[in-house]
């Protein structure tokens, strides 16, 4: 009955092998490297091929620019890792943004007001505190509503990321330095209190030792520990949570407040570790670029790392394919769009089969 | 007085952006998909009116506002439809999660907003801002016998349009039969499905038009809003989000959309007409629409009111077979 066959239908797959999985996110990758060239032709009429390696040099041409790629890098997958749990919850947190911000608000008022008080290593101890204390505040407000009330999280995150923005340009033009200029400036210039030390020669190794031990902390988190599990059946269904004897609002609220807190140290890594200001820019747009590279991992946070590298490798090589052909720099941002189509859509392939009508019906 | 007049009039042309942006998703909600790319697609919506009436003011001696209305129009739809399209068939043929999906396609929408907006005029050789004279005055023109009226007599014809266009959706949501289809797909797809409606066609076609409606949205913001220029200050996407967040708060019915638009464009801009504001407090009461959205999203919670909560399969893919 060949006819009454549709031309191709979808199965399912249960079992893909992972390296059959990741030949398809490779392909992937290169087919939207493919149709980004092409695009990149079309608009400035130069050899595609130039421009990628233009792109190489602008994220890892010198020295500085590899650290800075570093830095972006851990900046990026430490939202990641705050993520991770609430995502496997399958709690949409997509208030990322804000919870970096306060976190940054947090850490730069200490920097203000405590820079003279105190050694810089308790400065920083202050500081991190303060912005873990901070994100988990503005975490733990939408999943007390989502526990007690089942509000929409989605929604609720997202208008407390504005709410943080507006905050956080509250106390931009509270603080402004010098007065007018509508920013903050570069906090403690002079004496570099609550700046992150260089260590082994090296500005950002705080940084990478620092998100180092958050990934490694949340893969063990989430894979071996008992609360790891109970998020991962929460995840799963609620209900079976409940009938398994979990308490699910004791773990949403717990969960949530970790990944706030995770978020606001990453609030701290940027003001203290990276830019020693305090602006609405301070999150960038890496707390929503951020839920993409939690959710493309499967919470992997091993994974994560490249997601993210290779997420601010485009970025960076765009803004330097922006400065070489002098166009602007938010080339960038359509390229990481394409690119996260195509992984969006690979996803498919490894989940799913397509099987063709056969020519001869098969017995 | 005139103090009133003029913050009413602010907040209703800064209401028709967002009111645009949220008919578009409510008509997209409804069919079950959560499209969180709303600010990316009225940034596509915007940039298509923009080079539309870019390249045809350029190359024209005396342009014509009609050729310009429809040109600038139709590269608006086209540029929308584009955003509505790719996440179409990411979330509905190739089943991706919406959320990620959404913000994906807001990455994209403002990142290529912003590029072409910023370059167009260094890419066709000229120099300093772009400006569309024609096109913007074509479009804030005002309907003749409005025009004595105090209020609203600076108000250009595409606000009435939004708020019939509020007008016909809530009729044809909740008075037609393919409405009441549509609203069964996003309530249970499954069993829509077995009742013999076309659930993926229901799915492409809304979020296809949700995306070209919320475009219009960008094209009132570039061509009324801002007047014909351009500005890569994320103006777009603020705006967009709101509109996401005005969503919520009409409960998913478009007439709600038209007075809670105004009520966001009042409480956007009263910190511009409330005297002894700093700098500094006024970006405290901007937190306002957001802080009343939150406050809405948790008054329907707590009422648990089915009609007010939207619908039941918001966000989720639809597989057939796994029912």
């Amino acid at each position: 009955m060949n006819e009454h066959k549709p031309f191709v239908h979808i199965v399912k797959r249960t079992d893909i092998k992972w390296w059959k999985a990741w030949i398809i996110r490779l392909v992937s990758v290169i087919a939207a490297l493919i149709v980004c060239a092409a695009i990149i032709y079309a608009i400035v009429k130069l050899n595609p091929l130039k421009v990628y390696a233009s792109m190489w040099s602008g994220a890892f041409g010198t020295k500085r620019r590899s650290w800075v790629t570093v830095r972006d890098t851990m900046m990026l997958l430490c939202i990641g890792v705050g993520l991770a749990p609430a995502f496997k919850m399958r709690f949409w947190n997509i208030g990322a943004e804000g919870q970096i911000l306060i976190g940054g608000v947090a850490t730069a008022a200490c920097m203000i007001f405590l820079g003279n008080l105190m050694p810089t290593w308790l400065l920083l101890i202050v500081m991190l505190a303060s912005s873990i204390i901070a994100g988990a505040v503005w975490g733990i407000i939408p999943a007390l509503f989502k526990a007690r009330w089942n509000t929409n999280e989605t929604l609720f995150t997202l208008m407390m990321n504005y709410v943080a923005i507006q905050l956080t340009s509250f106390f931009v033009s509270l603080w402004e330095h010098p007065a007018g200029s509508n920013s903050v400036g570069i906090i403690n210039q002079s004496g570099k209190e609550g700046w992150f030390p260089a260590l082994l020669g090296n500005q950002y190794t705080l940084n990478v030792v620092i998100v180092g031990i958050l990934t490694l902390g949340m893969f063990v988190y989430l894979r071996y520990s008992k609360h790891g599990y109970e998020i991962a059946i929460v995840g799963e269904s609620e209900r079976t949570a409940r009938y398994a004897g979990i308490n699910v609002k004791r773990v949403i609220l717990r969960t949530m407040c970790l990944s706030g807190a995770i978020c606001g140290v990453s609030g701290f890594i940027a003001v203290a570790g990276s830019s020693h200001t305090i602006s609405t820019a301070t999150a960038g747009g890496r707390g929503f670029t951020a839920i993409i590279v939690a959710w493309l991992a499967k919470f992997n946070t091993f994974v994560m790392i490249l997601i993210s590298l290779l997420l601010v490798f485009l970025e960076a090589g765009a803004g330097q394919i922006a400065s070489d052909y002098n166009l602007n720099e938010y080339a960038g941002k359509i390229i990481i769009g394409i690119i996260l189509f195509f992984i969006l859509g690979s996803e498919f392939f490894i989940n799913y089969r397509l099987v063709f009508r056969r020519k001869e019906s098969a017995r | 007085m005139t103090q009133i007049l003029s913050l009413i009039q602010s907040a209703i042309i800064f209401g028709t952006v967002i009111m645009f942006g949220a008919l578009g998703e409510i008509l997209t909600e409804k069919s079950g998909n959560l499209n969180l790319g709303v600010p990316g697609i009225m940034s596509l919506g915007a940039i298509g009116s923009l080079m539309g009436a870019f390249w045809y003011e350029q190359y024209t001696a005396s342009p014509s506002p009609a050729l310009c209305l429809i040109i600038s129009f139709v590269t608006a739809m086209l540029f929308s439809l584009a955003g509505g399209l790719i996440y179409s068939f990411i979330t509905i043929t190739l089943r991706a999660n919406q959320n990620v999906t959404g913000l994906t396609l807001t990455i994209f929408g403002c990142g290529f907003a912003n590029f072409f907006g910023g370059s167009l005029n260094k890419l066709a050789g000229g120099v300093g801002q772009i400006s569309l004279p024609v096109t913007s005055k074509a479009y804030r023109a005002v309907i003749p016998f409005l025009s004595n009226i105090p209020i609203i007599k600076n108000i250009g014809w595409l606000v009435y349009v939004g708020i019939i266009l509020a007008f016909v959706l809530q009729h044809w949501l909740f008075r037609s039969r393919s409405g009441l289809n549509l609203r069964a797909v996003g309530e249970n797809p499954a069993t829509a499905d077995a009742a013999g409606i076309n659930v993926i066609k229901y799915k492409y076609l809304s979020t296809c038009a949700g995306a070209m409606i919320s475009g219009i949205g960008g094209l009132f913001y570039i061509m009324d809003y801002i007047k014909g220029t351009w500005a890569s200050d994320g103006g777009i996407e603020a705006l967009g989000w709101l509109a996401v967040a005005l969503v919520i708060f009409a409960t998913w019915r478009p007439r709600s959309a038209i007075w809670g638009s105004y009520l966001f464009g009042l409480l956007s801009w009263m910190y511009y007409y409330i005297g002894g504001l700093t700098r500094s407090t006024s970006e405290l009461f901007k937190t306002l629409p957001y802080v009343v959205t939150i406050a809405v999203l948790i008054f329907v919670s707590l009422r648990r009111k089915k009609e007010n909560l939207g619908p039941s399969a918001l966000g989720l893919s639809y597989f057939r077979e796994e029912r």
